[in-house]
């Protein structure tokens, strides 16, 4: 269970995230949206310590996250990035098996090869891509490598930042299924950040709405089209008119 | 109050340029202390070692050729006022080997690999690839910074030894073919009046450069702001940074080595 505990934090004078209450239960699979520029993304590198908050706790499992070993802690994670995030330098399984080559899970070459193709094969790549160098892959395939990689090492926790962004529909849904699938199977807690509805509708167990560096609403997906908030209102419907401002 | 205000600028700009030392020296310990702490990625040092080293080559190469042929000339022409035309190649032989093989060759360095450096790294900042390898439980500072500053640093002397000898060459090519110098004559001079502390002087202010380029590269780089602009402006302060800092350890390195 991830716990976060009145998250504050500042650049200059922009405070992107006010005072962050959210609990994310283990095993389920959390959507954040919200609009852009609301810290979604910076409260997601909080929790990674990519971004070292101003204020407030996270736990994990009832730990502190700062007092825990860092290695061990990012051991249980796997993040796939808006850009996929691949090393250009390296092939793509040797990408999808950096943590396995790496460090404490430090795996034999062929062995950290075969658990990437199988990775590979997993997400719908054939293992012809397992040679191929990022720049040869197109956007939905680079994205189909990010997950290949989130999921390699079989984490506890896996984070999805923006997941469909620049695919279209037909690949959004392909991602979007593809991550409700291995997050079921897998039983990872899952935290996605998007403001794409398609996707929260085929991912998420539950919703939270952050706006104005505050969380304005959590509740299960089944219950996000019926409830009153304004701000939900506004935002799963696209409306120019309502409590978000929109700037035209 | 407008009066003081070119003095608070001042101030401010001097507080930002020692914060800036700060920051670097900081950085430059950061990175030192990782050279004998494992772990280690030699296949990324292999790599740091043939793109540093191997492919600088030819413009170290060939900047010392040229300048080691230009240098004979002026050294003649100058010597020619004091009838001193023979101490062309003793002066080529040590002007190369003290001062003009680490310099250019650090300088040249500096322009191909401290911007190459910069720009990738930046380019990896800015796509989230340095934020994927701390998610990955790998240490950017290790991964990125470490096998490219130790590579700099064991592959730039060797590119000042090899430009140290393309430059004598040049001068004794330009001696013998232009100026009419005795090609034996010209060699034993060469020999007779180069000592070992001048050339390896210039290996050590050849490793000193390389540290600096390096560190300045991947400082940058891993500084660097958002977009193309921000690896812009990352790869131009490595280069200018890199090359300005070249000339003030030449300056000390000289002070040390020469004036006692």
């Amino acid at each position: 269970m991830i716990d976060l505990q009145d998250i504050k934090k500042s650049f200059g004078r922009n405070h992107v995230l006010r005072g962050v209450n959210l609990t994310i239960p283990s095993g389920q699979s959390m959507v954040i949206i919200g609009g852009s520029g609301t810290g979604k993304s910076v409260l997601l590198k909080c929790i990674l310590g990519l971004v070292t908050p101003d204020a407030g706790r996270i736990l994990l499992n009832g730990q502190d996250v700062t007092k825990v070993d860092r290695d061990a802690f990012l051991a249980r994670f796997g993040m796939l990035f808006q850009g996929a995030a691949l090393f250009d330098s390296l092939r793509v399984w040797e990408n999808v098996a950096f943590r396995l080559r790496h460090g404490a899970l430090k795996k034999p070459k062929a062995e950290a090869r075969a658990i990437a193709i199988e990775k590979l094969r997993r997400v719908g790549l054939k293992p012809e891509t397992a040679d191929l160098y990022p720049a040869e892959l197109s956007g939905g395939m680079q994205k189909r490598v990010g997950l290949a990689r989130a999921i390699a090492a079989e984490p506890e926790i896996i984070f999805f930042d923006e997941p469909t962004t620049g695919l279209d529909p037909i690949m959004a849904g392909v991602i979007n299924d593809l991550i409700r699938e291995i997050v079921t199977e897998m039983g990872a807690t899952a935290m996605t950040i998007t403001h794409d509805m398609t996707s929260v509708r085929a991912i998420a167990d539950r919703v939270a709405m952050l706006h104005d560096g505050v969380i304005q609403w959590t509740g299960p997906v089944s219950e996000m089209d019926a409830t009153a908030d304004p701000f939900v209102q506004q935002f799963i419907h696209g409306r120019a008119e309502g409590p978000i401002e929109a700037v035209r | 109050m407008n009066l003081l205000a070119p003095v608070a600028r001042l101030g401010r700009a001097s507080f930002a340029g020692l914060a800036l030392v700060g920051r670097i020296t900081l950085f430059a310990i950061a990175v030192v202390s990782r050279f004998f702490r494992p772990p280690f990625y030699p296949r990324e040092f292999l790599i740091a070692v043939l793109q540093i080293g191997w492919f600088s080559l030819p413009v170290v190469g060939l900047t010392a050729l040229f300048t080691g042929g230009a240098l004979a000339l002026q050294i003649y022409a100058g010597g020619s006022r004091f009838n001193a035309e023979a101490v062309v190649p003793s002066i080529v032989a040590i002007g190369m080997a003290r001062e003009l093989g680490p310099v250019l060759g650090g300088l040249m360095v500096a322009a191909r690999v401290a911007s190459s450096i910069a720009a990738e790294i930046g380019t990896m900042k800015v796509t989230e690839q340095v934020d994927a390898l701390v998610t990955l439980s790998t240490d950017p500072l290790r991964y990125l910074a470490v096998p490219r500053v130790l590579a700099a640093l064991l592959t730039v002397p060797v590119l000042v030894a090899v430009g140290d000898s393309i430059g004598i060459m040049g001068g004794w090519a330009v001696g013998v073919q232009r100026l009419g110098f005795n090609s034996a004559t010209y060699l034993q001079n060469t020999a007779d009046f180069l000592e070992a502390w001048d050339v390896t002087s210039g290996l050590i202010k050849g490793a000193a450069f390389g540290f600096i380029v390096a560190l300045m590269g991947c400082y940058h780089g891993l500084h660097s702001g958002r977009g193309a602009q921000g690896v812009g402006q990352a790869t131009k302060w490595a280069v200018v940074s890199a090359s300005v800092l070249i000339f003030a350890a030449n300056y000390l390195l000289t002070e040390l080595f020469f004036t006692s």
